[in-house]
């Protein structure tokens, strides 16, 4: 295995991370829907739902997060570091959400259901936006510098430097918000065709999650084809590599939508991936019976999302463009680990499918029997 | 005070906050959750409710637990990048991996079936439901072993080489990750979250007794908590003993600081009650303490387990007499140059990458001899005095103290409860006994917390040991903005215990009110 087929398998095992991760996030859409449901019934019954689920997602954050670090530390040191108030508002809202399912209706909680729901709330929607805007970063840049050099500086010895406002010159970029918005807008239709899968017995909140998914997801497809459009159009850095070192940059018109006509197999993907979110979610709202829409639209979006982070990583793109000094931009050459490291990850990537496999399985034995509104009464454990 | 030391200090400050808070909850879970699986998988076997009634019981205050110590990790892993993204780049290589191979290997096993275990009780079969409760258990224990590898490795660096060409250490060794420090670290942070479970146990347990209610079910927990317990304070103790032997042979200074010892000695005490003199330094001639009640060669026996070994303190170490991996005795480099070896290394990797960049392969070979010649004490580079490479002294002494005379006071702790526990009538009636259980549980926690302190106190001023300060490991952000984030999180997570504390209260109390001695078995 050459140091450059690891990278490559790093950053593909980074992209499915990350499609699978925006699938998940379907917990944070319905968390956005709490606080306007219908009764407290129909909030309980949401946060149950969720509830057995939102660890998933919590988790697959963290390992992204740790996967990161572990095979790009370059992006790990100069993203996290440098947009700190966009990372530590994504980090504050999941620190609130993580307490807020098992503290909301426990006796003694002090602040009350409804400061936890709202707690959730905003996990929902913060999460999804500001979570959509760090991925945007990853096309349309930042104002960051890399100088390793620095290391050796003794009175201020960081290698990467960041534009001073750190991380609210990226939410505050329209740009980056438009993503960020589509991502919330998907996460609520999931959340809408999530729960018409895992819930029974409710029928007018079926239809009323039917009609909630058509108006989202058609916010979102707005939204996301706005996204996709700057994005197909959009100028991107060529960069040559020897090795760990960036040769030369050079700024490429349309080259995200080179990189999408050059890799066939990825505009297949995508391709599919759009037909599979828009059949799960087109069926799900105008077919009164159909409860499987979920599967289609998730596969869809992890599809989707996967090949988003090819068009950002392959085809020797920056991932990480530098808008103040385009040497600077990361790869996922320049940004790696080394290759005894990535080889040593490579193997214990083995056990991921073993990974996946217990938790499509556990998923399958703890959704046979659908959540219904008596067992908000009846349940051992319960939000 | 500079912006840059305002910085690293109240970075410091952010990432002391959020693992002291992070590990008021791990322990609990780490000890809780096998004890639930232990009354369980009595529950499977002997098919009688009251094994279950007390398994939900435990499973409900380690969930409570579990959902607070998972929200501080996540912020934990991700301060790696954002206070300390030198640190993050520098040896990213060797420390993400761990990091990454916890998700994946301990989170996921943990978050997949701990939904099991709080909502599979109708849905999945009875030894499902039991193996769930028993992987979430390992999966948590799974997860301390990966951190606390990547912590020993601060510790002991390890299984690395210094690339000057991309500035920053490479793996070369993933199974010297595995040190001795490693592994005894693993072992000590998971038995002491045994102990500080049987504690829990015990404490929680004897309020039930002091209030008369559900007697069979306190002294039944009680018994479980008590021998559990003390098995993980015996263990923890074992461990304790064998993590001396490692700091003494691969990290001198902080041992020394841990005895508040400047002058060492063979056959060297041990200062079991002590008070530090304030105004001794290292370079000068005052007593090390204003009081000593010392047990004689105990620092010589703790460190090398050996009667008349020598042990150095800060002023020999300082000067260069050190001991070696193997715990001789020798005379090495001193700090005066130590410092000096270390600016070489940093001017040499410099001018290495200025060749680098020029393409001079002769000018690169020349500096890189030098760099290689002088890198193990690359970090002293970054110090101005000798004063700099001291930790904490006072601090690292008082806590190491806390946590031995704690520890030491719950050994006897659990071997009363467990003989008294026997005697049920004598439990039963000892409402002395049952107080002390009570207000012993937040001393269990202190003593934790302590043993945390020294391990992390005593490792300044390194983050990672001879090679990276703590002021040269930060990111490069505004102080104000980490004052504030500090704040942030201090706040948060202070509201987030007090509610986790008061759910608890009110779940004993509620539950404790219940007839949890039915038994239809």
């Amino acid at each position: 295995m050459t140091l450059e087929y690891l990278q490559n398998y790093w950053w593909l095992l980074i992209s499915v991370l990350g499609g699978i991760l925006v699938f998940l996030l379907f917990v944070q859409g319905g968390q956005s829907m709490l606080l306007t449901a219908a009764s407290d019934q129909r909030r309980n019954l949401i946060v149950n739902s969720m509830g057995s689920k939102w660890e998933l997602t919590f988790t697959t954050l963290v390992v992204f997060g740790g996967a990161m670090f572990a095979s790009f530390p370059l992006f790990y040191s100069t993203s996290f570091g440098g947009a700190y108030w966009l990372w530590i508002l994504i980090l504050f809202s999941f620190v609130i959400q993580a307490v807020s399912y098992e503290y909301r209706r426990k006796k003694g909680n002090i602040y009350g259901t409804k400061t936890y729901d709202i707690f959730l709330f905003i996990n929902g929607c913060v999460g999804c936006i500001l979570l959509g805007v760090a991925v945007s970063m990853f096309f349309f840049g930042a104002e960051f510098t890399v100088e390793r050099g620095n290391l050796v500086n003794g009175s201020s010895p960081v290698i990467s430097r960041w534009a001073p406002t750190h991380g609210f010159e990226a939410i505050f970029n329209w740009k980056n918000l438009i993503l960020g918005v589509a991502v919330l807008f998907l996460a609520r239709t999931q959340a809408c065709l999530y729960m018409i899968n895992n819930i029974k017995d409710d029928p007018e909140f079926a239809k009323a999650l039917r009609a909630k998914a058509l108006i989202n997801g058609g916010i979102f497809l707005v939204f996301f084809l706005w996204f996709l459009a700057m994005l197909l159009t959009a100028t991107g850095y060529t960069v040559t590599s020897d090795g760990f070192r960036t040769v030369s940059v050079t700024e490429t018109p349309f080259k995200y939508f080179h990189n999408l006509i050059s890799e066939w197999w990825g505009l297949i993907l995508l391709l599919l991936g759009v037909v599979g979110v828009l059949y799960g979610w087109l069926k799900s709202c105008f077919s009164s019976k159909y409860a499987k829409g979920i599967w289609f639209t998730g596969i869809g979006t992890f599809l989707v999302v996967m090949v988003l982070f090819w068009l950002a990583g392959y085809n020797d793109t920056a991932f990480y463009p530098s808008l103040e000094d385009p040497m600077s931009s990361l790869t996922i050459r320049n940004a790696s680990s080394s290759e005894f490291t990535l080889k040593t990850m490579s193997y214990v990537s083995i056990i991921v499918p073993f990974v996946v496999a217990y938790i499509a399985y556990v998923w399958h034995s703890m959704d046979r029997k659908k959540l219904t509104p008596q067992d908000l009464e009846k349940a051992d454990h319960k939000y | 005070m500079n912006e840059l030391t305002t910085v690293v200090d109240w970075s410091r400050l952010q990432f002391a906050l959020t693992a002291i808070y992070h590990w008021l909850f791990v322990p609990l879970t780490l000890g809780l959750s096998v004890i639930v699986a232990i009354m369980e998988s009595i529950y499977l076997k002997t098919k009688s409710e009251k094994w279950l009634r007390a398994t939900k019981f435990w499973m409900t205050l380690f969930g409570i637990n579990f959902a607070i110590g998972v929200a501080t990790g996540l912020i934990l892993e991700f301060e790696f990048g954002t206070n300390w993204s030198n640190y993050s780049w520098f040896v990213g290589d060797i420390f993400g991996a761990p990091l990454a191979i916890e998700g994946l290997l301990a989170f996921f096993m943990e978050s997949t079936f701990v939904a099991v275990m709080f909502f599979g009780w109708k849905k999945v079969g009875p030894k499902f439901h039991l193996a769930s409760t028993w992987l979430t258990a390992i999966g948590a224990s799974i997860s301390a072993l990966w951190i606390l590898v990547a912590n020993a490795w601060m510790q002991y660096p390890v299984g690395m080489e210094f690339d000057p060409a991309q500035m920053r250490n490479v793996m070369d060794d993933f199974w010297a990750l595995f040190s001795g420090i490693a592994v005894n670290k693993f072992f000590h942070a998971v038995f002491s979250g045994w102990a500080l479970a049987g504690v829990f146990v015990i404490g929680v347990s004897s309020w039930f007794l002091f209030k008369k209610r559900n007697r069979d079910f306190a002294i039944r927990s009680i018994k479980v908590g008590a021998w559990f317990g003390l098995t993980g304070m015996l263990l923890t103790m074992y461990t304790g003993d064998g993590s001396a032997v490692e700091v003494t042979k691969h990290q001198p200074m902080k041992l020394a600081a841990m005895e508040g010892l400047y002058h060492g000695h063979e056959g060297q005490s041990l200062a079991a009650v002590a008070i530090l003199n304030p105004d001794k330094d290292w370079n000068n001639d005052e007593d090390e303490y204003l009081f000593e009640i010392a047990i004689p060669h105990g620092l010589s026996i703790l460190g090398r387990h050996d009667f008349n070994a020598f042990i150095p303190g800060i002023k020999d170490i300082i000067n260069g007499v050190d001991i070696n991996a193997e715990g001789d005795t020798i005379n090495t480099v001193s700090y005066p140059e130590r410092i000096e070896m270390g600016r070489k290394a940093q001017n040499a990797l410099k001018l290495y990458g200025e060749a680098y960049a020029a393409g001079d392969s002769a000018a690169m070979a020349s500096s890189l001899k030098e760099l290689r010649e002088n890198y193990r004490f690359f970090g002293y580079g970054y110090f101005d005095s000798v004063d700099e490479a001291i930790p904490p002294v006072g601090l690292t002494f008082t806590m190491f103290r806390v946590m031995v005379i704690l520890g030491s006071y719950f050994l006897l702790f659990f071997i009363v409860v467990l003989i008294l526990v026997y005697r049920t009538t004598i439990f039963e009636k000892a409402k002395w006994l049952q107080i002390i259980a009570m207000v012993s549980v937040p001393f269990m926690w202190i003593c934790s917390q302590a043993g945390w302190a020294v391990a992390e106190v005593g490792r300044q001023p390194w983050t990672v040991q001879d090679l990276l300060p703590t002021k040269a490991a930060i990111s490069a952000i505004p102080a104000s903005s980490v004052i504030v984030t500090f704040w942030i999180f201090a706040a948060l997570f202070t509201i987030l215990l007090i509610a986790e504390v008061s759910i608890m209260v009110r779940q004993i109390n509620k539950e404790s009110k219940q007839n949890l001695e039915i038994d239809k078995a």
